[in-house]
């Protein structure tokens, strides 16, 4: 595409974009019932999409369920008794949920097909 | 050279005024109550209950993010509750210069959420480009009584207003140390105008570990400087020759030889504002509450004692 | 011994248990006590692992707790912090994973570590607040090309050939582990509008789109990014989903901004 037509398409987006934005605000003047059903509707399509491992059109239900205490542990003035793990890595496998994260087209596959 | 430039203008300072550091605005004071560490777990039921707690005391470092939850929480919170903001990465102990960045991060917190008070510890953390994550000990000789005081008097001279520092827990020794550690932290009173937080539960664990007698610390330490009390829990190891060697946790309730101690101080210092410190295996709110709540009950108990 | 030269031998040892103890550090008999000593080291390391298991609670599930902190140990003996503020420590953690040989075999595992990690730093970024879209109506259309606009602080992608936000997702509190198509890659946007950070899953395209808008490049170039890689890019429906998310905090018009 030439860069007139690319501007054109930026110069056009935001418009776009504006009117989809007024059109969601008017959702506010529908029913709660209405809206929940649009709501649930959404997020099927958004679950369905994610299961499918696809979604072309929009970025979908944000995923959220992570607590505060979750961003590190931050700072204590607390010693520990919990005895330092001399373990060598190179020695071990990854042993936690990597086993069930087979591919559905093989068993035990953890490369990427081609 | 720049440390002993200084000395003679803190003594001018001192002279010229009866109260070196001006106690913090009456509205910011931290009551004689028990008050409660602050942790992430509780943020949510503490603005929900509002539960009628003395105050918070939280890390100055975990609030050192430029935004996010943390602050949103912190000023809610503040909006109802005194603050008392504790340090833990300011390495006062080390034989460095103090971290300037560091300092002023302090002071813009304090600026923020105005706590009524402020304190630090009796060890170091940094050295070269690295920062260890741990309080570690220092020896109590000359050497470190003028380093200690220098950045104390710097710490206060920035801040523009007292600390407190705490008396450590130690798992360690040092052979050349020529003070004992009540006098030591006597003499950087002495010397900086500083106040104490007494950490009780430290006082054990040092007392144990290092085999002095807990009451005798007591005895020798400066109480009439103490504006803070922490009380903790404590794990019991062993060293290589099966001497009792206790680690400070903050992962269980306060031990009840630790109360006896509380008790035995708070019968000098008065009422003081006391934190319970609980930071691993944090326990659900009123757990902790009743912590605090318990310290209040020996506070007051002893307050109406028979002098 | 002069207090520097302690530190120095102190501060040696606690990162490298082949160092013997220093001289000096005594027990109440007045003996040196390695035991005592390695209180100090365990502290440390054990307390660094424990930060890393904080912050990567999806990569500690994946890879179990044995492995996960043989790891961490061998990330934090090598990185301890620059900074007594700990907030932001495991910033190279994710680098680590990738050059790390025992996790080769979890390819996805750098990408959910990545997820985690621009979660963190999400969580911990600067406030700012969205932009009102009608403040674009008032600029010329022929200006917008070249606009470059600001975006939240808080805005981070993590481009992935794995799936790696499903395999994040499965393996967060509350998730459940299921087999997934490790050929399906996916992007992720993760963004702290306001006080909870989302994470979203984003088209074919959204990732370059955004992060050329992140690095300051005007809307064109962003767009030119974008159709690199998907002929069929949905320019305004992007903008639309990035204004709505509050991602987008303001504009700068060849110097005038906002």
């Amino acid at each position: 595409m030439s860069n007139p037509t690319l501007s054109a398409m930026v110069g056009g987006a935001f418009a776009v974009a504006f009117g989809s934005l007024a059109a969601t605000s008017a959702a506010a003047q529908m029913s709660k019932g209405d809206m929940e059903k649009m709501m649930k509707e959404k997020q099927a399509m958004t679950m369905k999409a994610m299961a499918g491992g696809k979604m072309e059109k929009c970025f979908g239900v944000a995923l959220k369920g992570q607590n505060d205490c979750y961003a590190g542990a931050g700072t204590t003035c607390a010693g520990t008794s919990h005895a330092d793990y001399q373990g060598n890595a190179f020695k071990l496998e990854p042993k936690g949920t990597c086993t069930t994260m087979n591919t559905p087209n093989g068993h035990g596959s953890l490369t990427p097909k081609a | 050279m720049t440390g002993r430039a200084a000395r003679p203008l803190r003594f001018l300072h001192f002279a010229e005024s009866a109260v070196p550091f001006p106690p913090s605005q009456s509205q910011d004071r931290v009551p004689p109550r028990g008050g409660v560490g602050l942790k992430a777990e509780h943020y949510r039921t503490i603005i929900e209950t509002l539960p009628d707690v003395g105050f918070f005391e939280v890390h100055a470092e975990n609030y050192m993010g430029a935004g996010g939850p943390p602050h949103r929480y912190l000023s809610a919170i503040r909006e109802r509750y005194r603050l008392s903001l504790h340090g833990v990465g300011l390495s006062i102990g080390a034989d460095r210069p103090l971290d300037r960045d560091h300092l002023q991060r302090l002071a813009q917190l304090i600026d923020r959420y105005r706590p009524g008070l402020f304190s630090e510890h009796l060890a170091w953390s940094s050295h070269g480009a690295s920062f260890f994550n741990d309080l570690l000990p220092i020896p109590y000789t000359n050497a470190s009584l003028v380093r200690v005081a220098d950045h104390i008097d710097e710490v206060q001279a920035a801040l523009g207003r007292q600390m407190l520092l705490e008396n450590p827990s130690t798992y360690v020794a040092f052979a050349e140390s020529s003070y004992s550690e009540t006098d030591f932290i006597a003499e950087v009173v002495r010397r900086t105008g500083c106040g104490l937080l007494l950490d009780v539960n430290n006082v054990y664990i040092a007392c144990t570990n290092q085999q002095w007698d807990p009451v005798a610390y007591l005895e020798g330490f400066p109480l009439q400087h103490v504006r803070e009390i922490h009380l903790a829990g404590y794990t019991s190891e062993a060293d290589e020759k099966g001497r009792r060697l206790l680690i400070d946790t903050h992962d269980r309730p306060v031990a009840e030889i630790v109360w006896f101690l509380f008790a035995r101080a708070v019968r000098r210092t008065g009422a003081v504002p006391t934190l319970i410190e609980w930071d691993k295996d944090v326990p659900a709110w009123p757990d902790l509450k009743r912590e605090a709540e318990r310290a209040e009950a020996v506070m007051r108990f002893v307050g109406s004692e028979a002098a | 011994m002069q207090l520097c030269e302690l530190q120095h031998e102190f501060a040696a040892a606690l990162l490298d248990p082949g160092r013997p103890t220093p001289a000096g550090l005594v027990g109440p008999d007045g003996v040196t006590s390695a035991r005592r000593f390695a209180v100090y080291r365990n502290n440390i390391v054990a307390g660094l692992v424990e930060t890393l298991r904080a912050a990567f609670p999806a990569v500690h599930r994946i890879v179990g707790a044995d492995f996960f902190f043989a790891m961490a140990r061998a990330y934090v003996v090598k990185n301890p912090p620059r900074s007594p503020v700990m907030l932001d420590y495991g910033a190279g953690f994710a680098d680590f994973i990738a050059r790390f040989e025992p996790a080769a075999t979890l390819p996805y595992l750098v990408d959910v570590a990545r997820i985690e990690r621009a979660w963190s730093e999400s969580y911990h970024a600067r406030e700012a607040i969205p932009i009102d879209p009608c403040e674009f109506s008032a600029i010329r259309p022929d200006r917008l090309p070249t606009m470059r606009l600001a975006v939240h602080p808080s805005l981070r992608v993590v481009r992935s050939r794995f799936p790696a936000l499903t395999i994040w997702q499965m393996n967060i509190e509350g998730g459940a582990p299921a087999p997934v198509d490790l050929s399906l890659g996916e992007n992720t946007l993760v963004l702290r509008p306001g006080s909870e950070v989302e994470v979203r899953l984003i088209p074919k395209g959204s990732a370059e789109f955004t992060e050329a808008l992140i690095e300051k490049r005007p809307v064109l170039k962003a767009l030119e990014a974008a159709l690199m890689v998907n002929s069929g890019f949905d320019l305004a429906g992007n903008l639309f989903d990035l204004i709505k998310a509050g991602a987008l905090t303001g504009y700068d018009l060849a110097g005038a901004a906002r």
